[in-house]
């Protein structure tokens, strides 16, 4: 069926869709060849359209085990050519199927590398996949439509729950936390506490943790003052390490401002550099807000920065004994260069 | 930046062999430029003459002189560089730069290893050493060992079992290498491979043949910041070398986790052996499990690398060479965005297909099988928004006569035929599978025969099964939309729906399905790109700003072939160049990864795509130029020429017409009759009758050859009215549709010209001379600078031949004419309305810009407004010699003797003060690797005892010792220079076969024989000879030369004199 994305702005791209399904979603771009599956499922994407700018998608199939949440919560896909004869040792099906199970509005065959200029020249904006048959009040109505804003609340964990083994026991705050962090900590020999994204700081520091983990999560971290409030009852309680929004709230809990990018970091192929070493590293990124580096205390460290824009990609705050970065050190998907934070927050805890 | 570094020398890589070829040119150029932005004083030294990096302006001393330890040492002695930059030049850079070192050469003269430390080339190249570092890190490598000897490599394979690869340590491009099924195939494989190592040296390995093989490119600074610029997947599994294998960029098969573990595998790598600078590493990943094996590591800047810098536009080169200075990644800026640094990982947004071109339309009979030897002599690569679309313009980007993924002689196959194809190992494989698919023959038994993997042939199927959708619904607004989204031409569209190609493309655009053009910006649009390259796809939106009404299009002349080499790359550069300096805007077409011409920054614009009438109008109605140029790529760009003009393009420089008169044969015999100018007198035969007939008329020897073959192809030189109806018989059957030519065949001195003209004046720089007489490809013999042997009534007259030809087809621009100087006589041979191979070398050794006047004549200006007069330029006070350089050894099987079809692959040039000088040099830089002393084998046909004994007397003076076999060594009897006779190898015995093997002779002069019995006997011997890698000359001529080169040295003549061009100049 032939459909075809607008843009707040008007800007119409043709494809095709896969169901008739419309979507109304912030539109952005990913721009890494590998590691659609994980994308796809990671629920910091709640909200939105993905654009892959990659052309060929589903090339080698689904693989289960390396989905980042029990289900995609992005408002839509859109791809060029989405490959339903995939071929790897791993795959266990086509990924049209499982978007199609998810019921996820799909625009496909149309051109992706357009939709990415549009969004790289006016920034990332409001845009609805529509099928060709429907009525223009309709489309309106959809465009028409605002924002979710409640986003983490419909990604975080109904309950408190315990994963893992291990020496140290963090307690993770779980704002759309991706599977590969939970697994990547228990691997550094944690044993995870996880709790809902609004659970009280009393009843997170009534476990007795050895120390907090802050996840990622979708959306603007200047919609959770609720959160922000209880960060701020966290802060210099115990060792604390932060990712993505994690960072961002710990940034505003502090007293930093955040700002919204142009068309957010969103790949597996950034640089980012160590501010205290000079070496810089690859990183997997998916963020559309910041925290403004000139906003952040004195007493704070700025560890990381972007060398594409310069931006802040990390920063670490030895009073209060916790350090955070902006990008996924988790990967998946995504170079692996950056799992020495994991160790890092295994040594904070530790007391070195 | 490195404290102290102020002076640099550059190594690079010699001629143009199989698995070395204009990658460095490339590769050597950037690097050039890259440490002269930096404020370096630039050394370089390289034999090649028909490279870019040896122009004057590349770098501030350039030296073409041989890459050999004692040359090189004595430029270092010369110039004093602070550091050395190897890992640029190919695996001979590398060599070089280990020679050095090991001979202290560095130490002595404080000359710093920039880069890639010693140590690192060394763990990279010794399978030992490398091994024990895989080790040391954890990287799993195939179970091998090294062996020096057969019987211990041959009890290794007992051992762990077969198959078994075999690969000799610091040989290029896999050289003597193969992979061994048995005990017979082992001792042969290893025996050769160990007389190839430079340091007899082989690895032996359990072989994963039929696994995926990827490669990633990566690199490091000496902050150990570490980025993968690009990896590939080879269509071919491991088996094929990567050379020779059908690439893909990026990976399409690999899931993340796949990707990223090989991607950490890499970085870890290069840490361990602390690279600075680029690398490339292979990998065998298991098709079913994630295990892999590391299977080769490449310590420096290589084919690949150049192939990942064109398909991402990350500058590998360019960035190596700054690395190497000192500085880090993130301090060099990705010129591609001009904003972002070269400290990122670049990501693409279309797909790459690279498809080796191999010479096998020159060596009839070789071996066609591929395997761990590389064959191809160069690449295409192509880029598209699907697989498809790349792959098939991939497909016609080659040349070799199909513009889609279909063979004529294929399709008339039964499907049992083509399920036996399928297991044939060559060139042809792919499309063995696509016409496999299209008799219906299964996923999994493609799949098992040929280790493709699924997605590839089903990808292939999609192109399969589009044609059956145009052949049974015709036309349709779907149909022609995916048949164009796949890059499949109007020509084929309109074949398989019955209809022309203008009813197709009406069609089409009546649909306004046209092409677009998109970016390479290495990021995948995340950030504005400052680089206009293009290649086109059938999307929606297109991003190409048109250069305005002062462009102009040079076309490029695609991939390396033996008779189409760099020489043509060299001139659309160098045009392109020209064009900007008369203040056009060059754009450049061509679809060949390796040249220095697709680097983004040589044109105002350049476009990666197929040289065919259909894809170069669609960058012509987008671009709207003044006009194209098509006399510097080559006979590519001469075909395009016509075909262009009729569709109302302007072809700048020479007329359509005029091209035609020169290329057509009738036209031109009345050209000639019209001006008085002789040409060896020949005949049109169509048939064997009329054939003999003619030959009654003409005098033998004659030069036959089909008519409607290209490029020397099937052409021989026939002494007696047998062999011609021994070549009637076997070789080419004469015909009203395919008729022969039949040409005296003038023996005799060759001469070649090339001039420039405006029309009015003709301008010629200089003339060169051939050492090898008539019947050798001039591109297979050694030329030399000024002429030698013809005295000044004889230039006079090559003159005015030279300006009446010229004027008389209204050449604007290039013109290149080839002559014979027979018992006293000038003839013609041929005339070739463009720039031609010599005119790299001629440049350089009389430093005319012969390309920027030819380019700048085109665009209107005329040879006095340029300040250049017609005629001869008088010669200069120096000689150049230009040697052929041969790449026998990768080609099992192929004909080694010289004649008229082109066999070399690359040139050295040798310059001096005298004659003998110049061509020492150029002996040398060509590696003929004549020995100092030793035995010589003689055996010659009949015409030729007489001239081979007078050089068999020159050769013992020598203190050679002659041996020949019965009639050669009868004759020398009998003309009282006794020789010991051999016996020929089907004469059995203690033969000339068993006396090679056993390494009892040193060099072979062997010359041709027809229609005799014992033809193939010497054919094995001379491919005995290239497979053990002893030099073997075919022609009296280049024996004689060599001889005069040893004699003079033994006089004492000093030969070794190093000079820059630029020392040259100053004469």
């Amino acid at each position: 069926m032939k459909g075809c994305l607008i843009l707040a702005n008007g800007q119409k791209f043709y494809g095709q869709m896969l169901m008739d399904t419309p979507a109304v979603g912030e539109v952005v771009f990913n721009t890494g060849m590998t590691g659609y599956q994980e994308t796809f499922t990671d629920p910091s994407y709640a909200g939105q359209i993905i654009t892959m700018t990659y052309p060929l998608i589903g090339n080698y199939g689904l693989f289960h085990e390396i989905e980042q949440a029990d289900r995609p919560y992005a408002a839509g896909f859109i791809v060029s050519e989405l490959c339903d004869m995939p071929s790897n040792w791993q795959n266990e099906g086509n990924l049209s199927t499982f978007i199609m199970t998810h019921h996820i509005p799909c625009l496909y065959g149309v051109d992706t590398r357009a939709i990415t200029r549009a969004i790289r020249s006016q920034g990332v904006m409001k845009g609805v996949i529509v099928p060709e048959t429907m009525a223009e009040e309709d489309i309106k109505d959809l465009m028409a439509q605002p924002l979710e804003k409640m986003l983490v609340r419909k990604v975080t964990p109904g309950s408190v729950r315990q994963v893992g083994q291990g020496r140290y026991h963090v307690a993770v705050m779980d704002f759309g936390a991706k599977a590969n962090i939970l697994k990547d900590l228990i691997r550094n020999d944690c044993r995870l506490t996880v709790f809902p994204a609004y659970t009280k700081a009393e009843d997170v520091l009534a476990v007795q943790p050895d120390g907090i983990f802050l996840s990622n999560g979708p959306g603007d971290p200047q919609d959770l003052p609720e959160i922000i409030e209880e960060v701020k009852k966290l802060i210099g309680k115990k060792p604390m390490f932060g990712i993505c929004l994690g960072h961002q709230l710990l940034g505003l809990s502090v007293g930093a401002k955040s700002r919204k990018l142009t068309f957010g970091h969103r790949g597996a192929n950034h640089p980012v550099k160590d501010v205290r070493t000079g070496r810089v590293y690859i990183t997997s990124q998916n963020h559309g807000y910041v925290i403004d580096e000139n906003t952040l205390p004195d007493d704070a460290i700025v560890t990381h920065i972007n060398l594409h824009d310069k931006t802040l990609e990390g920063f670490a705050y030895p009073k209060y004994n916790f350090f955070c970065v902006q990008y996924h050190p988790e990967a998946s998907p995504g170079p692996t260069d950056n799992l020495y934070l994991f160790e890092q927050f295994v040594k904070l805890m530790e007391g070195k | 930046m490195i404290e102290g570094l102020k002076k640099v020398l550059v190594i690079g890589s010699g001629p143009i062999i199989i698995g070395q070829a204009a990658e460095f040119d490339y590769a050597g150029t950037q690097a050039c430029r890259a440490l002269k932005e930096e404020g370096l004083e630039v050394v370089l030294i390289n034999s090649n003459p028909a490279t870019i990096m040896t122009d004057e302006d590349i770098a501030d001393r350039v030296y073409v002189e041989p890459i050999s330890l004692d040359y090189v040492t004595e430029v270092i002695e010369k110039e004093r560089p602070d550091g050395l930059l190897a890992t640029l030049g190919g695996q001979v850079g590398l060599n070089m730069a280990v020679e050095l070192a090991n001979a202290g050469v560095l130490e002595k003269y404080h000359v710093q290893l920039l880069g890639t430390r010693l140590s690192a080339i060394e763990e990279a190249e010794d399978r030992e050493l490398f091994k024990k570092a895989m080790k040391d890190i954890n990287q799993p490598v195939p179970e091998s060992d090294i062996f020096e000897d057969v019987p211990s490599a041959m009890a290794f394979a007992e051992k762990i079992g077969y198959p078994i690869i075999v690969r000799p340590a610091f040989t290029l491009g896999g050289t003597g290498g193969g992979i061994a099924y048995n005990d017979d195939e082992l001792f042969m494989i290893a025996t050769r491979g160990i007389k190839l190592s430079p340091i007899n040296q082989i690895l032996v390995e359990r072989s994963v043949a039929g696994w995926k093989e990827i490669e990633y490119e990566v690199m490091r600074d000496k902050a150990d910041n570490c980025i993968i610029v690009c990896n590939m997947e080879n269509i071919d599994p491991v088996g094929i070398h990567t050379g020779d294998s059908i690439v893909v960029a990026p990976s399409q098969t690999l899931n993340d986790l796949q990707y990223q573990m090989l991607r950490t595998a890499s970085l870890a790598i290069i840490r361990r052996l602390k690279i600075e600078g680029g690398c490339n590493v292979q990998y065998a990943l298991d098709p079913n499990s994630n295990q892999y094996y590391v299977i080769e590591v490449n310590p420096r800047v290589s084919r690949s690398s150049a192939l990942a810098s064109k398909a991402t536009g990350y500058p590998i080169a360019k960035v190596a060479a700054k690395v190497a200075t000192g500085l880090t990644l993130d301090q060099i800026t990705n010129a591609v965005t001009g904003k972002t640094t070269a400290c990122f990982e670049p990501t693409l947004d279309y797909c790459v297909v690279k498809f080796p071109r191999w010479p096998f339309e020159k060596f009839a009979l070789a071996d066609r099988t591929l395997g761990t030897q590389m064959k191809a002599t160069g690449e295409v690569m192509a880029l598209d928004r699907c697989f498809e679309g790349a792959l098939l313009k991939a497909v016609r980007s080659l040349e070799i006569g199909v513009n889609y993924l279909s063979l004529k002689k294929l399709e008339s196959k039964s499907l049992i035929d083509i399920a036996e194809l399928l297991k044939n190992q060559d060139d042809e494989r792919i499309f063995v599978v696509a016409q496999a698919l299209r008799l219906g023959i299964g996923f999994d038994k493609i799949h098992y025969i040929t280790g493709y993997d699924m997605w590839f042939l089903k990808k292939i199927k999609n192109i399969v099964d589009l044609e059956d959708n145009l052949r049974r619904n015709n036309l349709t607004e779907d149909n022609i939309r995916l048949a164009k989204r796949y890059s499949m031409p109007d020509a084929v569209i309109a074949q398989l729906t019955s209809k022309t190609e203008e009813q197709v493309r009406a069609f089409r655009e009546k649909l306004d399905i046209r092409p677009t053009f998109k970016m390479v910006d290495t990021c995948a649009a995340e950030f504005e790109a400052a680089t206009p390259y293009y290649y086109s796809c059938y999307a929606t939106e297109d991003e190409v700003k048109p250069l305005g009404d002062k462009s102009v299009i040079v076309l490029g002349s695609g991939p390396i072939r033996i008779g189409q080499g760099i020489e043509f790359d060299y001139c659309s550069v160098h045009s392109a160049w020209a064009l900007r300096k008369a203040g056009m805007n060059s754009i450049i077409i061509n679809n060949n990864p390796e040249t220095v011409s697709t680097d983004f920054d040589t044109s105002d614009s350049l476009y990666f795509e197929p040289l065919t009438v259909e894809d170069v109008m669609a960058v012509v109605e987008k671009e709207k130029p003044v006009g194209v140029i098509c006399q510097f790529g080559g006979q590519t760009a001469i075909n395009l020429a016509a075909p262009l003009a009729k569709r109302g393009v302007t072809v700048l420089g020479t007329s359509v017409d005029g091209m035609d008169r020169a290329e057509d044969r009738e036209r031109f015999d009345e050209l000639l009759a019209k001006l008085n100018i002789p040409r060896p007198d020949g005949r049109i035969a169509t048939s064997d009758t009329e054939a003999m007939q003619v030959s009654k008329e003409l005098e033998f020897p004659l030069i036959v050859r089909p008519s409607y073959v290209l490029g020397g192809r099937a052409m021989e030189i026939v002494y007696t009215e047998k062999e011609l109806e021994r070549y009637l018989r076997e070789a080419v059957i004469a015909s009203p549709d395919h008729p022969i030519l039949i040409d005296e065949y003038m023996v005799g001195r060759e001469v070649e010209v090339d001039a420039i003209s405006d029309g009015k004046d003709v301008f010629i720089p200089g003339i060169m001379e051939q050492v090898e007489r008539a019947g050798v490809h001039s591109g297979d013999s050694i030329a030399v600078y000024p002429p030698q042997h013809l005295d000044k009534a004889m230039i006079d007259q090559i003159v005015d031949y030279t300006t009446r030809i010229t004027l008389e087809l209204q050449v604007k621009g290039a013109v290149n004419i080839q002559f014979v100087v027979s018992k006293g006589k000038l003839y013609i041979i041929e005339v070739n309305p463009r720039s031609s191979r010599t005119v790299p070398f001629l440049s350089k050794v009389t430093h005319v810009p012969m390309v920027e006047l030819a380019t700048r004549i085109a665009l209107g200006e005329t040879l006095k407004e340029m300040g250049y007069e017609g005629g001869l330029m008088p010669a200069k006070p120096h000689v150049a010699a230009k040697a052929p350089v041969f790449s026998f050894s990768k080609i099992g099987l192929a004909e080694i003797a010289l004649g008229p079809e082109m066999k070399s692959t690359g040139e050295v040039m040798g310059i001096g003060k005298t004659y003998s000088e110049a061509l020492y040099k150029a002996v040398n830089g060509a590696k003929m690797k004549i020995p100092a002393g030793g035995t010589i084998l003689v055996t010659v046909a009949d015409r030729d005892k007489a001239e081979a004994l007078q050089l068999a007397r020159g050769f013992q003076e020598l203190g050679y010792h002659i041996i020949a076999t019965a009639g050669t060594g009868k004759y020398f009897n009998e003309q009282g220079f006794p020789v010991d006779v051999v016996r020929k190898i089907h004469e059995g015995g203690t033969n000339i076969a068993t006396l090679i093997r056993n390494g009892k002779i040193d060099l072979v002069v062997n010359t041709l024989t027809f229609g005799k019995h014992p033809e193939r006997d010497g054919f094995n011997l001379r491919r005995m000879a290239v497979e053990l890698a002893i030099p073997c000359l075919t022609s009296l001529d280049t024996a004689r030369e060599v001889l005069r080169v040893f004699a003079n040295k033994g006089k004492g003549q000093g030969y070794h004199h190093v000079a820059a061009l630029q020392d040259y100049d100053q004469e």
